[in-house]
């Protein structure tokens, strides 16, 4: 039986660099810790109304949808700032001298990404439904799917960046200039509608605005039918970003 | 000796960055079997010329062909066949001996034994250690294990022991001679002369992108630095008459007397032993100096390695 090109290494790539991450403790505790506690502790302060009301969690934003986020984009940074410190350490170069082909270095990572999102991601339902009973009313696997949709809608936007900078020192501010002003614009916090025409098309190439629209629908009950554009949406973005990705791709 | 083929070869390759000439009009050959080294000093061109007999980077000019295949055309059937070492590239820090060469041999074909390839290097004791905490030397014997997981036809050392304490580095020589007595021919770079006269089959001299002199490092000193000395000590008075048709003889300064003689060829050194046993002379210590690699790189560029 011939494995196709791609998958020669994948999966062992894949273990071997989640075994890695769980090696570094900060990146670890960053991944899983921080959305979590910025979950609980948005979902207190909204939902401070009264001693035993229920969290608002659709006014003014929601603490779910603004953690699952969090979760995405501290994914992509922690993406882009692996392939920095590989590319100047030279390790990208190493891999490049064996037969593993570029996509199958940056799927093994995609692959540890987004099972490090469902882990985190099952944390923060499993403290949802534990602090805030009764709001939790979401379909966890409807709305783990739409997490990681849009976790690999952004991702993918994190590839061209990957590609791009050019060294570790770097990584850390790109991603931050890049990706937060992208939430602003992402409609989480206040409707599309609110901006100015030129941004909104802006916006919509984006992909965390798709994101956040189709985790809204699917918190909201509307579900994947009524989202079935921004779900499309993020799969083409994907799909545009992977290719732009590997044309600009470097090794060193 | 059967003369071997080439299993490396390198015609009028060029290739410039930008306005900044690496390599200009490189030919070599690299044979079956041998430890060939491209010596020179740093910037000279050495890695980018292997560069691109690996395949990693496109050439300007000449053509390249590896084990009968070219390096860009055929890079995924070169890739199974070729070991490489790279120049100060690193590894996933916390990723453990035993993972890496683990991930190494689930890329290829055909896998050595890896426990014996650890065991063989001397790193079966750190099987467990993250990269992170390995030695410079540890490092360096990793990835010859890396290049070698394969056990590639050919494989690719550039400037191996660059960095090393000597104790390591000569133990990194003892391995790079074990992987050619296996039969694996060894393509290495090296800016250290010391390394290339006592590793290296054949050397190639590279400056300034080009390639200057090529042979065997014994036929090197010989051909472009046949200068023989021989230095003793002895007590004798009037031994410069005494040894006169042996040419001038210096003195030495500091409190032991020593002679030093200069003359050349291969006879040179018999022709001062049988005099000064001849003319019954009491010497207390005698050594000859050879000139090395070293000498024949200073000779042909005009400067030292270092410079």
């Amino acid at each position: 039986m011939t494995r196709p090109r791609f998958l020669r290494g994948f999966w062992k790539l894949s273990w071997v660099e989640t075994k890695i991450f769980v090696r570094e403790p900060m990146g670890f505790m960053g991944a899983l810790v921080v959305p979590l506690v910025v979950f609980i502790v948005l979902g207190r302060v909204v939902g401070a109304a009264g001693p035993r009301a229920a969290p608002r969690l659709d006014m003014p934003f929601n603490p779910a949808i603004v953690a699952a986020v969090i979760i995405a984009l501290g994914s992509v940074q922690s993406l882009v700032a692996i392939m920095a410190i590989y590319r100047e350490g030279g390790i990208l170069k190493r891999l490049r001298a064996t037969p593993l082909s570029p996509v199958t270095i940056l799927g093994a990572h995609v692959v540890v990404k987004l099972a490090f999102t469902v882990c985190s991601l099952g944390l923060l339902v499993l403290a949802g439904k534990r602090l805030f009973p009764g709001v939790m009313q979401v379909n966890v696997f409807s709305f783990t799917m739409a997490v990681l949709l849009g976790t690999l809608g952004i991702l993918s936007l994190g590839f061209v960046i990957a590609s791009l900078v050019p060294t570790a020192r770097f990584a850390q501010p790109i991603g931050a200039v890049v990706l937060y002003p992208m939430l602003v614009v992402s409609g989480l916090f206040f409707p599309l509608r609110q901006l100015p025409t030129a941004l909104r098309a802006v916006a919509y190439l984006l992909p965390t605005t798709h994101a956040v629209a189709l985790l809204q629908g699917v918190w909201n009950g509307s579900g994947w039918g009524a989202h079935w554009v921004n779900a499309a949406a993020l799969l083409a973005l994907f799909l545009a970003y992977c290719a732009l990705a590997t044309r600009v791709f470097r090794w060193e | 000796m059967v003369p071997r083929d080439p299993i490396i070869s390198v015609s009028h390759l060029a290739k410039r960055y930008g306005r900044t000439v690496a390599v200009d009009d490189v030919s070599l050959e690299v044979l079956e079997g041998e430890i060939f080294g491209l010596i020179g000093p740093n910037g000279a061109g050495k890695t980018t010329t292997m560069e691109c007999v690996q395949g990693h980077r496109v050439p300007d000019q000449g053509t390249i062909s590896v084990l009968g295949l070219d390096p860009r055309r055929d890079a995924g059937a070169l890739r199974q066949r070729i070991g490489v070492q790279h120049q100060e590239a690193q590894l996933q820090k916390r990723i453990k001996v035993w993972e890496a060469v683990d991930l190494w041999g689930s890329l290829y074909s055909r896998v050595a034994d890896a426990d014996a390839l650890l065991a063989r290097l001397g790193l079966d004791g750190k099987r467990n250690a993250w990269f992170m905490t390995l030695s410079g030397g540890q490092k360096q014997r990793l990835f010859i294990a890396l290049a070698l997981i394969h056990e590639p036809d050919v494989v690719f050392l550039d400037e191996l022991t660059t960095g090393l304490d000597p104790q390591a580095r000569r133990a990194i020589w003892g391995l790079v001679t074990g992987i050619r007595d296996r039969g694996t021919t060894v393509f290495l770079t090296t800016h250290l002369m010391e390394e290339a006269e006592r590793l290296c089959d054949r050397v190639a001299i590279i400056e300034h992108g080009r390639l200057i002199e090529v042979g065997t490092p014994d036929a090197l000193v010989r051909k472009h630095c046949p200068q023989r000395a021989v230095v003793f000590t002895s007590d004798d008075a009037d031994l410069a008459g005494r040894l006169q048709r042996l040419g001038a003889i210096e003195r030495g300064e500091g409190r032991e007397a020593t002679h030093t003689i200069r003359g050349e060829g291969d006879d040179f050194v018999t022709e001062v032993i049988h005099h000064i046993a001849r003319e019954g002379l009491r010497v207390r210590d005698f050594r000859t100096v050879v000139p090395t690699l070293e000498d024949v790189f200073l000779k042909l560029t005009g400067h030292g390695i270092r410079d």
